[in-house]
């Protein structure tokens, strides 16, 4: 490969000469590209029987060569003369050259497309919606239909499973809450309302809205990508040709898990919180855990263990419904588990913090503040 | 200067934990040929084919690749090597989020940054043309492409740097018997037009009759055989046996012979005429 591509042009009477000489193989050809584009002038013959050894990209630069000024090729061997004859079919095959877009148009059809692709989703959420209810009525209709076991397996994957993650991350909230609060009570010396703090916040909102954003990001996400891969492999095909109602044998499962273990888990959650935060009170504010107790029985509410209760049912359907859905929407290729996985998760937590302020507004408005 | 071997592998052990893939395997791949690689499912052909183009760290063993050693080399190491084969995985393996025409300029753009947009678009063009895609392939991702196409695409990205050496990992798998017949015509056509050395993993009778000119068979751990098909059938063991004289086995002689029998008569016509 030590050789490189040169050509000559020669001047003959009868016109111009291209004169080739090296090795015209894909590592030599870089520059001899761009000086061959640049000849002028009519080139009536091009000789390459200098040509030592050739590929088909020094093949193809030939027949271009050739072709772009009416050249015939001579001097070639055997083989060279079979490489071009090789590229020159190409040519005979149309390329159907691709309309430019405009940018405007480009950016206008991609709007669209979103808005159209936006409403289609909220259909078929909203059809997926019904059809996870009437499969859950069907089977309360003939409940032997119903799927024990998978309840029970996925109560240990969102719930058991989850518990160690779960609770150290409400340890080290309830640890935040705390310092914080108590930082910035302090400069009014009010630092025993940290305690309202800690009980009124895990319990009523962030001990459960951590939850649910936990859980989508373990069981949500797992969701989409099991029922995902399901469907890139037919295995739900091969349930609908069986006759098992996939909203009924994977679906209708998951749920349930979710909605039962969401408001367990969030106990546990705001439990851990309220451990935490009382462990800081000790350790900085001198609080001892009896008195945290007790103090924190006096100024936290029933109702707010109660909304928290309310909420984590509705989240744990929405996470679940979300997964689901997002994985039943897979078609084609496992990049779209990957992008359906993610939607599944986005989706399931934007609703979550959705739904979190309305239930803020609407729990205020009927006095459980 | 050029060794006789392409390929050249000796004593090759592989093992996945307690399970032995590969033990004292032997095989020579010879300049110019088509090489078919078969054995039952669970042989190691990937294995072996994984370990000679380096993705399988062997247990022990020396491969040798255009006279090089290839143990222990890292991606970034014997790209000499690298860029005179090319490989078509068992799905094509085509870089999803680019269009054909771009992955087939993917090894160039590695290896010749120095070229032309103009020169790496037409390269693309007739690389696809000559792995037999329609033209407008080109613009397609291979979401939207059908499987023969994309393993049509995954061939011209496997030919994008003009390789001396074209590993096939189970072409025809998957394929109607008219694609499946098609990509052994290319697969020789292109042999034959560039010359090419090619490593093929097959369970494909017919392309092993059609297209191959020694044949390796993969059992017990090594290779039991290699040779023309004539000399296998000679060859007493069970798994050869079956392999070749079951049904699907005589039924892909029979075509075969039909086939060249034609053929002859056809030549004999054209001498005459």
């Amino acid at each position: 490969m030590a050789n490189s591509a040169e050509f000559t042009v020669e001047e003959l009477p009868s016109g111009q000469i291209l004169r080739l000489s090296g090795t015209f193989v894909i590592a030599s050809i870089g520059d001899v590209d761009r000086a061959l584009r640049d000849i002028s002038g009519p080139i009536c013959e091009i000789d390459i029987s200098g040509v030592t050894h050739m590929d088909t990209v020094g093949a193809w630069l030939v027949h271009r060569t050739a072709k772009e000024h009416d050249a015939q090729i001579t001097g070639g061997a055997h083989d060279a003369g079979r490489l071009i004859d090789a590229v020159r079919g190409v040519d005979q095959a149309e390329v159907a050259a691709k309309p430019p877009i405009s940018s405007l148009y480009r950016f206008l059809a991609e709007v669209g497309g979103g808005v159209v692709e936006g409403i289609t989703t909220l259909l078929q959420f909203l059809g997926f919606v019904g059809q996870v209810v009437k499969a859950f009525f069907a089977l309360l209709i003939s409940p032997r239909r119903f799927r024990w076991h998978a309840v029970v397996q996925h109560f240990d994957m969102v719930g058991v499973r989850a518990l160690g993650i779960v609770g150290l991350m409400s340890f080290l909230i309830g640890i935040v809450i705390a310092q914080q609060g108590a930082v910035q009570l302090r400069q009014f010396g009010a630092e025993v309302f940290t305690i309202n703090l800690i009980g009124r916040l895990t319990l009523r909102e962030l001990g459960i809205l951590m939850t649910a954003i936990m859980v989508a990001g373990r069981s949500g996400s797992a969701f989409a990508a099991q029922i995902g891969t399901m469907k890139i492999t037919e295995e739900i095909d091969a349930m609908r040709t069986i006759g098992v109602v996939p909203a009924e044998a994977l679906v209708v499962p998951r749920v349930i898990a979710s909605v039962i273990m969401m408001p367990l888990l969030g106990i546990f959650a705001s439990l851990m919180s309220i451990i935490g935060g009382g462990l800081l009170c000790w350790i900085v504010l001198d609080i001892p855990p009896a008195t945290f107790v007790q103090r924190l029985r006096e100024v936290t509410p029933m109702t707010d263990f109660w909304i928290g209760m309310i909420k984590a049912p509705v989240f744990g359907a929405i996470i679940a419904m979300a997964g689901c859905f997002q994985g039943m929407q897979v078609q084609g290729n496992a990049e779209q588990v990957g992008l359906r996985t993610t939607a599944a998760v986005v989706q399931a937590i934007f609703l979550v913090i959705v739904l979190d302020a309305f239930f803020a507004v609407f729990f205020s408005e009927i006095g459980w503040d | 200067m050029n060794p006789p071997n392409i390929i050249s592998v000796t004593g090759l052990c592989n093992s996945f934990g307690d399970q032995v893939i590969h033990q004292d395997l032997d095989i020579e791949v010879r300049r110019g040929e088509i090489l078919g690689v078969v054995g039952g499912s669970g042989t190691g052909k990937s294995v072996l084919m994984r370990s000679i183009i380096g993705l399988q760290k062997p247990d022990s063993g020396e491969i040798r690749v255009f006279g090089e050693g290839m143990i222990g080399k890292e991606e970034n190491q014997a790209t000499d090597v690298r860029r005179r084969w090319g490989v078509l995985f068992q799905g094509g393996a085509l870089f999803s989020t680019l269009t054909v025409a771009e992955n087939v300029q993917v090894p160039l753009r590695e290896f010749y940054p120095d070229f032309s947009t103009e020169l790496l678009d037409e390269i693309a063009r007739y690389k696809i043309f000559l792995s037999g895609l329609p033209p407008e392939a080109a613009y397609k991702y291979p979401s939207e492409l059908s499987g023969g196409m994309r393993k049509r695409a995954g061939v011209a990205r496997a030919l994008a740097m003009d390789p001396e050496l074209l590993f096939l990992d189970e072409p025809t798998a998957g394929l109607d018997p008219i694609g499946a017949a098609k990509f052994d015509s290319l697969t020789r056509d292109l042999k034959e037009t560039l010359g090419l050395t090619v490593f093929l993993i097959t369970h494909d009778l017919d392309t092993l009759y059609s297209i191959c000119d020694r044949v390796a068979v993969l059992a017990d751990q090594k290779v039991i055989a290699i040779g023309a098909i004539e000399e296998l059938l000679a060859i007493d063991h069970p798994w050869i046996n079956e392999y070749f004289s079951g049904p699907r086995g005589r039924a892909a002689r029979r075509g075969h012979s039909d086939q060249s029998e034609t053929a002859r008569a056809k030549t004999q016509q054209l001498g005459r005429s």
